[in-house]
């Protein structure tokens, strides 16, 4: 049996194994009848099977259903369906991503064709980039003064750094040779730019886009948890209040499922700019 | 009804808008218009402007009698919006507001106002926003996101003072409620029910500057607790309470229904206490405002008002209860069981420990913004230190909390003065003056001030 068949098997068996695990942690407990009131099991819910924290999977299955059965429902301004939830994520996250990319692009070509600027901006770019990203939060929000904007900017400060150094990293690391042909060939400096610089670090830039995207991704659920009104993390935020563990763990899913889709799109995007040496 | 009938009786009906004509149409056929209102007839155009049909406005004033509405109308006009209301002419400069909201049922009034149509009736396109915390809400209103907003009680008295925050003069047109919060205790803690053993354990209130923190405070005071060095006070926000509760992060917290009777519900706590056997009458939460947004748009703003109070009025009567909380349960907006906020509205409700217990006022909706309370939770401000220095506690609270503004203005207008606080203001036992805030603070054994 080929080793990729062999693998899927051994996934769904992983797969299975959690599924009886959580089937059977969540069985209902043949709790002991106490004698109640029944007016005071009444007001506790206790006279209707409530769920008591944890569903059960046929539970989950029940909930998946019923969310992506409606996923564009549109029941008022706090509560829509999980389509459009994801929607309102994934256009924070594209315009905190591009924006970054637009910054990071330029400045890493900058630092890393020149030793000055790379010298002169280091010790900024070490303190900046482990910040975590919900540190920001409250100073965007007193200084930019709207939390869409400000969610956009703590996706965009978060997502700005991976690109910015393996841009520089890339530019930096260009074999010598290519950049001396280029010169003997007589090509400008634009010309060298975008057809030797470019084309050479492009592997290496974009593994740096793909790892900001993963983080503008988890950055996107932490902040509108933070700041609400719409998305994914509005969502989980939204469900955790009532307590409903079955949403909140199909919104995890979900997260992961997308975060998921992103990664892979990079990685196609990865292999066609691949080369070999 | 003629332009001499008092206004605010429940039984007379006003036919047009001047008050002199039987009818809309025999004041039409007059001629007749707003210019010559004076005195009681400038009362009556304001009640006419806020309650246009006559069997809305006698609904209202029997729910919350007359002396109270009476209030509630002088508390929210400063002259501008009353010069407009007597014009008539009340177009709502903006129609369409963002108003934030904390999924709590002191927010009961303003949420309601959406499903049941209070905004639309009033020609407003009100659109709720859900908010994920006090600090939160404090800084979308400065940052002017939201028109208006559900505000703690005492947090328009904070960003006026620029406690806590940058200052901006703000305004708080209601009060959103009375009463209604209570201290949830872990199970686990069923046996210890005595502050005075307190010592080490760990309690969350929503905000700093909130109702919950200083009544949280003054309870355990009273039973000799410090409650900066007896015990930890933390901040949490409201719907997340229960769970930090489940996880034992917390022993207990003074927090806001539904997340009481949701800790009960969830079998997680228990209600050690509702916040009315400290204080019967207690405010909580307020609808407020910018001051300058007030100034920009003063017939919006009385249109928000009316709505409000239209709902607070349907809120006040126990009748409608069941209706409210399953208008404002849905996910749009508490996001509650059904069951949860029947019980903390009608007042019939499981303490967690196995007892039904009825209590009918257990949550009130008293719109009033005395000054009386604000200057009570100013006396609490100082004495815990977030105010330092001489207080000119009656001039604070008259700037934010608009019912003497009013008062004066209706005075100059020769309407009737409106009457005092319903209830005085006893908070555990001792009585409150408020003309003697700082003799108040200097009594407690334990302060800061």
């Amino acid at each position: 049996m080929p080793q990729r068949a062999r693998s899927a098997i051994l996934s769904c068996l992983l797969l299975a194994v959690v599924l009886l695990a959580w089937h059977v942690g969540t069985l209902p407990k043949g709790g002991a009848a106490q004698a109640v009131d029944p007016e005071y099991a009444r007001l506790m819910g206790l006279d209707k099977p409530k769920s008591d924290g944890l569903p059960t999977p046929a539970q989950m299955g029940a909930t998946i259903a019923t969310q992506l059965s409606d996923p564009f429902y549109d029941a008022g301004s706090n509560d829509k369906g999980i389509g459009i939830q994801i929607a309102y994520s994934l256009s924070r996250v594209a315009l905190g991503f591009v924006l970054a990319a637009l910054v990071a692009l330029p400045l890493g070509f900058a630092i890393g064709l020149s030793p000055l600027i790379h010298g002169a901006l280091d010790p900024f770019i070490q303190v900046l980039k482990p910040i975590s990203p919900l540190a920001w939060m409250p100073l965007a929000l007193y200084t930019i003064k709207d939390s869409t904007t400000s969610s956009i900017f703590v996706i965009f400060v978060c997502s700005v750094w991976p690109m910015l150094i393996n841009t520089a990293h890339g530019v930096a690391n260009v074999r010598r040779d290519w950049l001396n042909v280029a010169k003997t060939l007589e090509a400008g400096t634009l010309r060298t730019a975008f057809q030797v610089i470019l084309p050479a670090a492009a592997p290496v830039i974009l593994t740096g886009m793909r790892i900001s995207m993963g983080i503008a991704w988890l950055v996107i659920v932490a902040a509108e948890m933070l700041v609400g009104n719409l998305g994914i993390g509005y969502f989980v935020w939204n469900e955790w209040n009532n307590l409903s563990l079955s949403n909140v763990i199909f919104a995890i899913l979900v997260i992961g499922v997308v975060g998921m889709i992103l990664d892979f799109l990079f990685g196609i995007a990865q292999r066609a700019v691949a080369y070999v040496e | 009804m003629s332009l001499f009938d008092n206004p605010f009786n429940a039984e007379s009906s006003l036919g047009c808008a001047c008050g002199r004509h039987a009818s809309a149409a025999e004041h039409e056929a007059a001629g007749r218009d707003a210019e010559a209102l004076s005195g009681q007839a400038l009362q009556t155009a304001v009640v006419k402007a806020l309650f246009p049909r006559d069997a809305e406005r006698r609904r209202f004033l029997r729910a919350v009698g007359s002396n109270t509405a009476m209030a509630a109308i002088a508390s929210l006009f400063p002259l501008g919006a009353l010069q407009a209301m007597a014009q008539e002419k009340g177009k709502v400069e903006k129609k369409d507001l963002k108003v934030g909201f904390i999924p709590i049922t002191c927010a009961t009034p303003l949420i309601m106002s959406a499903p049941l149509g209070f905004y639309e009736k009033q020609g407003l396109n009100v659109t709720l926003v859900k908010t994920a915390g006090w600090a939160l809400i404090r800084d979308k209103v400065m940052n002017k996101e939201y028109d208006a907003s559900h505000l703690l009680a005492p947090m328009p008295l904070a960003i006026s003072l620029g406690v806590g925050s940058g200052a901006l003069p703000m305004n708080v047109a209601t009060i959103q409620n009375s009463n209604g919060q209570a201290i949830t205790l872990a199970l686990k803690h069923k046996d210890n029910r005595d502050p005075r053993k307190w010592k080490g354990m760990k309690f969350a209130v929503p905000f700093e500057f909130s109702m919950h923190n200083f009544l949280l405070r003054y309870y355990v005071a009273e039973h000799g607790i410090d409650p900066d060095r007896d015990i930890q006070i933390r901040v949490v926000p409201p719907p997340e309470m229960v769970a930090n509760l489940r996880a034992g992060n917390i022993d207990g917290y003074l927090g806001p229904d539904p997340f009481n009777q949701r800790a009960v519900y969830d079998q997680v706590g228990f209600i050690h206490l509702l916040t009315k056997e400290l204080w019967d009458g207690h405010p909580c939460c307020s609808l407020g405002v910018r001051a300058q947004w007030v100034k920009d748009n003063p017939n919006t703003f009385a249109a928000l008002y009316r709505a409000v109070l239209n709902a607070a009025a349907m809120a006040a009567d126990p009748g409608n209860r069941s209706t409210i909380a399953n208008a404002i349960a849905p996910a749009n907006y508490l996001n509650q069981p059904v069951p949860v906020l029947e019980q903390v509205l009608t007042g019939k409700f499981a303490d967690g420990l196995g007892n039904v217990k009825n209590v009918p006022d257990r949550i009130g909706f008293d719109p009033v913004p005395w000054n009386a309370l604000g200057v009570w939770i100013l006396s609490q401000m100082k004495r815990w230190g977030y105010l330092k220095g001489e207080v000119r506690y009656k001039d604070i609270v008259e700037q934010v909390y608009l019912v003497t503004d009013a008062k004066k203005r209706m005075k100059e207008e020769g309407i009737l003065a409106p009457a005092d606080m319903p209830k005085k203001i006893v908070v555990m036992g001792k009585p409150f003056d408020a003309a003697k805030a700082d003799a108040y603070v200097a009594g407690f054994a334990i302060k800061r001030a």
